[in-house]
């Protein structure tokens, strides 16, 4: 306990530096993940596309299973192939928005899906064009269920992005590598005490941000 | 004016929902499609506004038939309200009416105004239109329900069981408030309900559908007393004559300028310009100007003047009423006889068990069949 605090107190400056790259990581993987996520979970829910939905949930989930370390490796082919960087922030951030796909899609399409049908045939009825009744109705109603699936998103990635260190992303996996390699137990508990530190912070951030942007007619109580 | 020709819907996996359907609903008119479920009468509603399409035949909006018209520009000119569910729980009730409007362009001042106006309108305070539908009673939701239909002034109405899932004495509260607004707003209306009592009181003309067929369109009284069919008399049911009460109105039954007592004559006076054939008791009692006072019964006093015998002052009905709402009175304060007034509290007739039941006889006797 007491070198970790002595490694803390004397380089503040490299232990940010850690921080801040684990959380620009996360900024860019799920900014895109979030768009392509609910574009994509918007484009399946319009009706006639259930086999599409399938399809493309069940690769998600598919997606989700193939171990960390195997897609950084993979993506390391294809980008390299691709002329590109095989290594560092790049292949990082794709592997993260892969993998944080599937709380979004799924939230985002499983909310769609859950509107109250009386609800559209009364915008419908109204007058409302499909874009409309998109923004209008089944967004807003939606919004709950979306956020919490983005929630879970992020979570998810603050864990996964410690891993990407391996192919040189830096971030919080840097010192629990090294102190891995080198049985320095201060390294490592600086950078897993700080992933969790994150966790809890940005999730109790996201659930206030759930309750603040829910409108007041859909909360419960 | 909205005309129904020759209009059939036979859907994809073949049911025929609706079946050579033809009516015309006058303007200002409320016509209500009534039936069983399945009947086909939300089917023939939802093709006027289109969210279901005709497969034959054509539906004439003002002359235009409804094909003509871009589909959304149809249904912003058409009033559409549903069961409760369908507010949007996420807006406002403001929010919420202004849905229309907002969707024709109009900019917000205009739109609030019109909310405001509309709340007045459906007897709701003010200050709700800055609540959620969830803080409101489903009774208060109903109302919201007929001013977000009635947001940009539409001509026409469409009304899918817009009362149905209220609570039967709120619902009768909301048809009354609705026949009083539609009194002054004077809407082409078509008025879905599967429930007969609210058909009759409602309807101007009631279109009784059955395996999608239209089988009678007609009066509310023609439907009762003249059943064009077993199927329109078991729809009805034995208790037509029940269901007839409130059709029929105090003034086209009661007594007309009958015996009156002035309050500050003699008992013995009155007995004495009493006819003299037996059973009058009891004798309203009016003031200088006719104003209803009360009853005396001049089998129980023999001295003093009427006023000090008066009683059972609260016993009458209005002139508008129906007979179903007079004899209920007549019923729950036991009295045979009831004074009808008009708006200024004159006596205007008196109505009896025997006036009703003559009533009765006749409209049954007009729709009896060989």
């Amino acid at each position: 306990m007491f070198e970790t605090w002595e490694y803390l107190l004397r380089h503040p400056d490299v232990v940010t530096t850690w921080a801040v790259d684990h959380l620009i990581i996360i900024a860019f993987a799920i900014t895109i993940s979030s768009i392509i996520g609910i574009a994509v979970g918007i484009f399946i829910s319009v009706p006639g596309r259930e086999a599409l939905a399938d399809s493309v949930l069940y690769l998600a989930e598919i997606v989700m299973t193939i171990p960390s370390m195997a897609l950084f490796g993979l993506l390391m082919l294809i980008l390299g192939g691709l002329g590109l960087s095989s290594i560092g922030f790049l292949p990082a951030v794709i592997a993260l928005i892969v993998y944080g796909q599937l709380p979004i899609l799924r939230n985002t399409h499983i909310a769609i899906k859950s509107v109250d049908p009386h609800m559209i045939e009364a915008g419908r009825g109204m007058g409302m064009s499909p874009w409309q009744i998109l923004f209008k109705v089944e967004l807003p109603l939606s919004l709950p269920v979306i956020l919490a699936g983005l929630r879970n998103s992020i979570v998810l990635l603050i864990g996964i992005t410690a891993i990407a260190a391996l192919i040189g992303a830096g971030g919080l996996g840097v010192p629990i590598f090294r102190g891995l390699r080198n049985a320095r137990m201060d390294l490592i508990i600086i950078g897993g005490v700080t992933v969790s530190i994150f966790a809890l912070i940005i999730d109790g951030f996201m659930s206030l941000l759930e309750r603040w942007i829910t409108p007041r007619g859909l909360k419960q109580g | 004016m909205i005309e129904l020709e020759h209009v059939s819907k036979v859907f994809a996996d073949g049911t025929k929902a609706v079946d050579d359907v033809s009516f015309i609903v006058q303007e200002g008119e409320l016509c209500v499609l009534l039936g069983p479920s399945g009947c086909g009468k939300t089917t023939t509603m939802k093709m006027i506004n289109r969210l279901v399409s005709l497969t034959e035949g054509r539906i004439l909006l003002n002359g235009t038939n409804v094909l003509d018209f871009e589909e959304t520009e149809l249904r912003k000119q058409i009033g559409y309200a549903i069961q409760e569910i369908g507010l949007f729980p996420h807006m406002t009730v403001g929010e919420n009416i202004e849905v229309v409007p907002e969707l024709r362009g109009w900019p917000k001042a205009k739109r609030r105004e019109r909310a405001a106006e509309l709340l007045q309108m459906v007897k709701l305070p003010a200050e709700f239109i800055d609540r959620y539908p969830k803080e409101l009673s489903g009774g208060q939701r109903q109302r919201v329900g007929v001013a977000r239909a009635l947001g940009a002034d539409p001509e026409v109405l469409l009304m899918d069981e817009p009362f149905g899932a209220i609570d039967p004495i709120t619902r009768v509260d909301l048809q009354n408030e609705f026949l009083r607004i539609q009194q002054d707003i004077r809407k082409t209306i078509v008025f879905v309900t599967h429930d007969i009592y609210e058909a009759i009181k409602m309807g101007d003309k009631i279109a009784l559908m059955n395996g999608g067929r239209l089988i009678q369109f007609d009066s509310p009284f023609n439907i009762l007393f003249q059943p064009q069919d077993s199927f329109v008399q078991d729809f009805v049911g034995r208790d037509r004559a029940l269901k007839g009460l409130q059709l029929i109105r105090v003034k086209e039954v009661m007594r007309c300028s009958p015996l009156t007592a002035r309050w500050d004559e003699s008992v013995e006076a009155l007995k004495g310009r009493l006819p003299n054939d037996e059973g009058i008791e009891e004798i309203p009692v009016v003031d200088d100007s006719g104003g209803f006072l009360g009853y005396i019964d001049i089998s129980l006093v023999q001295t003093g003047t009427v006023g000090e015998h008066l009683g059972h002052h609260q016993v009458k009905a209005s002139i508008d009423s129906v007979l179903d709402e007079a004899l209920s009175i007549m019923l729950s304060c036991e009295r045979k006889t009831l004074a009808i007034l008009d708006h200024d509290n004159r006596l205007k007739g008196l109505l009896s068990f025997g006036d009703i039941q003559r009533a009765l006889g006749e409209a049954d006797r007009s729709g009896a069949r060989p």
